[in-house]
């Protein structure tokens, strides 16, 4: 190997090498220092325990945990049906036209994922308010259905590119009507593809903080803002404890859905 | 502040830019076993709650945290070092909560890249370096642009991380935002905030593009 190849695999080597590390490093510290013996949060834990577990599943003490995580998993529920009903209405009604009026919409419904969310989060604020509306769990979820259709639509969309046309002809040419023909042909072909957006409609909404920090209200508290506050006070090692549930109940999803609809492929297509 | 903001955004882009084109190359070079492995591990920190990995952070740049340890066990640093509440401590934090926003479009360009170039720029006698720099970086660059555009967008925006991580004495547009809409509730003042903000990622997002059309059609 000359000289100069061998500088290559070194340098692009250690670069990438605090590449993994960075990705994957603070992942795994979470995930050690939710088991420490301590009372406080420090890496490496001093001893091993489940205590911070047992005082976070105490259904007293961390009442109001267990309210913002209900009320999170309630309104990521409410945000991934609506999102994907949303985006796949979009990716049938998009599919396989062109013009610049597709290109505007498409550009349109795909922008939540570029422009500040804050600012749509302050916006969404004010508009609910000049309406009239109170904080609720409807409003959080309405403002989050709109920042996690984006993801929905991409996966969607994708699958809905992939679908042959020749079937949906065929399935018209041989006297199915168009509802029939996206039951029973559209869907199934597109089926992983809506899977796919719906599970990160999901874990998108319940990871929400930009929209839940301006529509939460003291009475619709939810579990991102509730650890940040746990975060401010710098006390609560429950934090590491809620994080290494989050960690692993996402590891899960990830497992089976890519066992089901093979996701991490179609995040990067 | 606007400065501060976009700043910041800069700052994460680079470094992100840096160790995650690295990873990239990493993958583009492995087989499909690993390459999955690689994916795995890339998703799985973009799935982990933004606020999850930001308490991470804390832990790791903390008075007592990962990297002071390592810094005094090593002898490199007398006392332990200010890493939170420090612009270098936030962009670090921000490499990693960015990083698979870049890598996704970049990892997408590479996979669907066609293997043969490279070998035959090997064959006619370029190093490594050259193979790199004439046929990989020009043919990634629409996946590299389309991730710092990303990493920009949500850098400058990551309100929880900037403040939990960067502290009350570094100020930014989001914080900005928030205090004068939640705390004193002054909603005009907020606004031009909001809109200053939406407009200094456009430009930012812009200018990344710009810079992007530029380099390609300098590299053919």
């Amino acid at each position: 190997m000359r000289a100069k190849d061998l500088s290559y695999s070194i340098v692009i080597g250690l670069l990438a090498g605090l590449g993994f590390l960075i990705l994957i490093g603070p992942v795994v510290i979470v995930l050690l220092t939710s088991f420490t013996q301590g009372r406080s949060i420090r890496f490496p834990p001093s001893g091993l325990s489940l205590q911070w577990y047992q005082l976070l599943f105490d259904s007293v003490r961390s009442s109001q945990i267990h309210r913002a995580a209900l009320n999170s998993l309630e309104v990521a529920v409410v945000a991934m049906v609506g999102a994907t009903v949303l985006a796949t209405l979009a990716s049938v009604a998009l599919a396989r036209r062109s013009g610049t009026w597709v290109r505007a919409l498409d550009t349109f419904f795909m922008s939540p994922l570029i422009l500040p969310m804050l600012a749509f989060g302050l916006a969404a604020l004010m508009y609910f308010t000049f309406m009239g509306f109170r904080p609720s769990l409807a409003l959080i979820a309405i403002g989050h259905v709109v920042v996690v259709a984006p993801l929905a639509l991409r996966t969607t969309s994708a699958s809905m590119s992939q679908l042959d046309p020749a079937l949906l002809e065929s399935s018209a040419s041989l006297g199915a009507s168009w509802l029939y023909t996206f039951r029973r042909v559209t869907l199934p072909v597109i089926a992983p593809g809506i899977a796919a957006g719906a599970f990160l409609a999901f874990v998108g909404s319940l990871d929400n903080v930009p929209i839940s920090l301006f529509l939460a209200g003291p009475r619709s508290d939810m579990l991102p803002i509730r650890m940040w506050g746990m975060m401010e006070s710098m006390l609560d090692v429950r934090v590491a404890a809620v994080s290494g549930v989050l960690i692993a109940t996402v590891l899960v999803l990830m497992l089976v859905m890519e066992r089901v609809v093979g996701l991490t492929r179609r995040l990067r297509d | 502040m606007i400065v501060d903001t976009v700043k910041l955004g800069g700052l994460t882009v680079a470094a992100t830019a840096l160790v995650g084109y690295p990873v990239a190359l990493v993958y583009l070079g492995a087989g499909p076993r690993w390459q999955r492995v690689i994916l795995f591990v890339v998703i799985l920190p973009l799935l982990t709650s933004v606020v999850v990995r930001t308490f991470a952070w804390i832990v790791i740049l903390g008075r007592e945290g990962v990297i002071n340890q390592a810094l005094l066990w090593l002898g490199l640093a007398p006392a332990p070092l200010r890493l939170l509440q420090t612009e270098h401590g936030l962009v670090m934090a921000l490499t990693q909560i960015e990083m698979p926003l870049l890598l996704l479009p970049l990892l997408s360009v590479m996979s669907r890249m066609d293997p043969s170039l490279r070998d035959a720029s090997a064959a006619l006698g370029a190093s490594k370096w050259r193979t790199l720099v004439r046929v990989t970086l020009p043919l990634s660059l629409p996946g590299l642009v389309a991730g710092c555009m990303l990493v920009f967008a949500s850098s400058t925006t990551a309100f929880i991380s900037q403040f939990v991580i960067g502290g009350n004495r570094l100020v930014y547009l989001p914080l900005l935002i928030w205090q004068q809409s939640l705390v004193v509730y002054n909603w005009p003042l907020a606004s031009v905030a909001a809109l200053t903000l939406l407009v200094s990622v456009g430009l930012g997002v812009t200018a990344i593009a710009a810079v992007g059309r530029r380099s390609r059609a300098y590299a053919v």
